[in-house]
């Protein structure tokens, strides 16, 4: 029985591949049972790699290592631009160099409890097994992580870990590991193994006999429409967060690869997983296009305050000590500054909500390094976060040394994504999924410096090893260029684009985003209630058919038409934003980057409800009402336990 | 603050581009200069006008995507910024701020302010990487690398491919990019085997896709949003001869 009218309930969905057996020799075993392709017949098989970010330029280059015929495309200029290349922070691995107790079991632990209990046990406990090989290929590769003065690898504890087990390249990580995975990709491309497309969008996903054959794409220089026809579809597109407008995202990330493989067919789990990230440089006004990440290693030596009173107007300088509120550490003496993101963001918005928020709107909370400055030193300081500091006065023009940084949170990555089992495939045979855009390892909450490991692990170590399963059977039979589907894909693809460029409307693309991101923030971001889903959702349905009736778009569709581009994802997220807004309406608990405003303790803490909501939401698209499957998560290992960081 | 912008249009590679001036009333000193024009363009639409096309997608300055040269400068008057992370608090009131293209031979205009720069990715596919196949990694700490060594190849590696050392650059030459690349492999022991051929082939690369020479000028240390400086280019030439001559 539905637990409300806007959506109908389906039959469970269960992941079949995933082994049994004691969980330190599952991803051994599933390596063993899955079959192989012999490498003479590798080159007979075609496989395309949509997205060329962590988990895409991976997989690309490996399986062109391999021997198959890869087809990577990406919508920026080049591969190098995916938003991988963003993240500051860093890696995990269980490799232990820190002697400090950390192990490939601890690591799984420590990532299931971060998810807050919402994730597989199996994948996760992969993705700690592969961690350790992921750091041993990046250094192969050249890329210059931190190091020590005796020439061995630097570590850190990162997001309130209690071992060291993050591997960083100083606050530019992701970019150096992306250009790792670049140039192993540009060796392939070399090579003749992978063909690259750059400046293409993927617009369809074409579905022939019920396996994944192909994709619509987009040359956004001339406007062409192809159909690429392979035995096997990876999208490796990344996460949604734009659904939110502002976001941490690059302003070209998009759900439109994601959610055109959902409306054929593909199970979209938990989208209202989202992680809003504690420490962002907070809106300077209505022109605001993004927003930046200060990396959340600064929360190492800034202790976070607001003042005591609210509507307090004074400069930082002048709020006596005793008139600061230290509000995390007060309510959390154990871990204080370093909460887990979910917590120290709602607690900012807490304080903000009760109007002690600071700077423009009072939507901002102080973190403040004076005290950091005095112990060690200006030099010191500088040492660790001086490209931080410089990057925050670029954007502020304040100067962080003299005066406490202002951060308020925002949306920063997506746990939620496209539905799959072990072996990283969705309910479509033949489609793939990795990285962001899949939904696997990080249940409701994502640690620190766990994305770039599950990208990677991922793209160079899972999928290459599983998608052989699948490309046994093949290759596939030829399907022509006039086929049904085929014709029917691309047909819809160039419906939607006539459409736009003929609409007789007179509101800008940018307008309509804004005016949903506001809707996804205020009602869908980090605190929902039931009242205000079901607000949302007739917000978002009115202001879609707006979009339809008035959204403007000039150009032609044959020339580089950047608000064609953005007309179409924009679309997508109307969508999306509904499915996201269902599905934190039915799951009426708090977990992870969820919090339902009914489902907390009397001090106000996040309180998960286990036995209704133990399970994976997997939605099947069904056009108004979107069909629930749920997948059931067993616990063998970490047994559910309340979060508590006191 | 008012400002005079005045923009290269080119609606094709084929056709003659111009500059056209627009005048915006009310920018705020806090928006960065891509949300400067972003408001030009919700503008440009509303009057029915063709929006400018610009490259840019991080906008926190490390895709490397956006590329404009302002007032004469890539990247604009900011040192050590990228076009994303300039705001207009550097600019005033009255500002006549001129906006172009990268302009050099390898990278033709697509549209507008975009240019085609994957002259850069073709560079690296003939040799800016280590051979190192998935699966096939000693232990991480099987080679030590010592600190000062691994420093350097990070300040090497910092390099974002945007491109504004060949638009600074009076020849159009890639040198800054390829020699940045060739510094950071260059200090690994794991990339001993392929120094020799990596920088053969780099170089011929950079020359087929017609790049200009390098005539030490300097422009395009000073222009480099990452500071990535000149000793590179010495580094590259060492190791250029050393190669050159061994296979000759």
């Amino acid at each position: 029985m539905s637990a409300n009218e806007y959506y109908t309930d389906g039959d469970p969905v269960a992941d079949t591949k995933a082994p049994a057996g004691p969980i330190s020799e599952r991803w051994e075993q599933r390596r063993f049972s899955g079959r192989l392709v012999n490498p003479s017949n590798r080159r007979k098989l075609r496989v395309i790699v949509v997205g060329t970010g962590l988990a895409g330029a991976s997989a690309a280059a490996t399986l062109g290592e391999l021997g198959y015929r890869v087809s990577n495309y990406c919508f920026q200029d080049s591969p190098r631009r995916a938003h991988s290349i963003a993240a500051q922070g860093g890696i995990n691995a269980a490799k232990n160099y820190r002697n400090d107790g950390d192990s490939v079991h601890r690591l799984f632990y420590d990532t299931v409890k971060g998810g807050d209990f919402r994730s597989r046990e199996s994948n996760v406990h992969r993705l700690a097994e592969v961690s350790t090989e992921i750091i041993d290929q990046c250094v192969a590769q050249g890329v210059p992580f931190a190091r020590e003065y005796g020439g061995l690898l630097d570590n850190r504890s990162f997001g309130g870990a209690q071992v060291s087990r993050t591997f960083y390249a100083r606050g530019q990580t992701g970019q150096q590991l992306l250009l790792g995975a670049y140039q192993a990709l540009e060796r392939q491309v070399a090579a003749g193994t992978v063909e690259l497309h750059t400046r293409h969008e993927m617009l369809e996903l074409v579905v022939v006999d019920g396996r994944a054959r192909g994709i619509v794409v987009r040359d956004l220089v001339t406007g062409e429409t192809t159909t690429e026809i392979a035995d096997a579809v990876v999208l490796a597109t990344g996460g949604y967060g734009n659904v939110f407008f502002l976001s941490t995202n690059a302003k070209g990330c998009n759900v439109t690869a994601s959610w055109r493989a959902h409306r054929q067919g593909a199970y979209f789990a938990n989208p209202c997983y989202t992680q809003i990230h504690p420490t962002c440089i907070p809106q300077s006004g209505d022109h605001q296009s993004k927003l930046t990440l200060m990396s959340e290693s600064l929360r190492n030596d800034g202790r976070v305050w607001v003042p005591t009173e609210r509507g307090d107007e004074r400069a930082p300088g002048d709020i006596p000590e005793a008139e600061r509120d230290y509000y995390l550490e007060r309510r959390y003496p154990a871990f204080g500054n370093l909460v887990p993101r979910d917590i120290a963001s709602r607690a900012a918005k807490a304080v903000c909500d009760e109007g002690r928020g600071v700077g423009p709107g009072g939507l901002g909370v102080y973190l403040d390094f004076a005290d950091a400055i005095a112990r060690l030193g200006e030099d010191a300081v500088k040492a660790r976060y001086g490209n931080l500091f410089d990057m925050y006065e670029r954007i502020t023009g304040e100067n962080p040394y003299e005066r406490p940084m202002r951060i308020y949170p925002a949306v920063h990555y997506t746990m939620g994504g496209l539905w799959v089992d072990y072996d990283l495939q969705s309910n479509i045979p033949g489609l793939f999924v990795t990285g962001e855009a899949n939904f696997s390892d990080h249940g409701a909450n994502r640690l620190g410096a766990s994305a770039l490991m599950q990208g990677l692990s991922d793209g160079y170590f899972v999928l290459p090893n599983t998608i052989s399963d699948y490309l046994a059977d093949g290759p596939f039979e030829a399907v022509a260029d006039d086929h049904e589907a085929v014709a029917a894909a691309r047909a819809s693809v160039n419906e939607r684009v006539e459409f736009f460029l003929n609409n007789d409307g007179d509101r800008t693309v940018d307008s309509f985003h804004r005016e949903l991101g506001k809707i996804m923030w205020e009602y869908c971001g980090m605190e929902r209630t039931d009242e205000g889903l079901r607000k949302a959702i007739g917000l978002i349905r009115d202001l879609k058919d707006e979009f339809y009736e008035r959204v403007k778009v000039p150009g032609t569709g044959a020339e580089l038409n950047q608000q064609l581009e953005k007309a179409g994802r924009v679309a997508d997220f109307f969508e999306l934003g509904e499915l996201m807004c269902i599905d934190a309406l039915h799951r009426a608990e708090s977990c992870g980057g969820h919090f339902r405003a009914e489902s907390q303790t009397e001090d106000g803490e996040a309180r998960r409800d286990d036995e209704r909501f133990s399970y994976v939401a997997a939605w099947e698209f069904a056009g108004e009402a979107p069909v629930l499957h749920k997948e059931d998560l067993e616990f063998e290992y970490v047994k559910p336990t309340q979060r508590s960081y006191k | 603050m008012k400002l005079k912008l005045r923009i290269w249009r080119q609606p094709n590679p084929e056709a003659k581009g111009k500059m056209v001036s627009y005048v915006l009333d009310d920018v705020s000193e806090d928006a960065s200069f891509l949300e400067m024009l972003d408001v030009l363009n919700e503008q440009l639409i509303a009057d029915g006008e063709d929006p400018v096309a610009f490259d840019h997608d991080c906008r926190e300055g490390i895709c490397g995507a956006c590329s404009l040269v302002i007032d004469g400068q890539p990247h604009g008057p900011q040192a050590a910024t990228t076009t994303c992370q300039l705001h207009m608090r550097k600019f005033r009131d009255g500002d006549i701020i001129d906006i172009e293209p990268w302009r050099a031979g390898a990278f033709p205009v697509v549209k507008d302010l975009v240019v085609d720069r994957t002259a850069f990715d073709r560079i690296i596919a003939a040799g800016g990487y280590i051979s190192a196949p998935t699966g096939t990694a000693p232990d991480a700490h099987a080679a030590p690398i010592p600190k000062q060594d691994a420093d350097a190849a990070f300040s090497a590696a910092a390099c974002i491919g945007c491109g504004a050392c060949v638009a600074a650059c009076p020849n159009g030459s890639g040198m800054l990019f390829m020699a940045a690349k060739v510094t950071h492999l260059g200090l690994m022991p794991q990339c001993q085997p392929e120094r020799a051929t990596r920088v053969l082939g780099m170089v011929a690369e950079h020359d087929a896709a017609g790049f200009g020479g390098c005539t030490n000028t300097g422009e395009c240390a000073s222009a480099c949003p990452k500071e990535i400086g000149l000793d590179v280019i010495g580094r590259l030439n060492r190791d250029f001869r050393k190669a050159a001559a061994r296979a000759a």
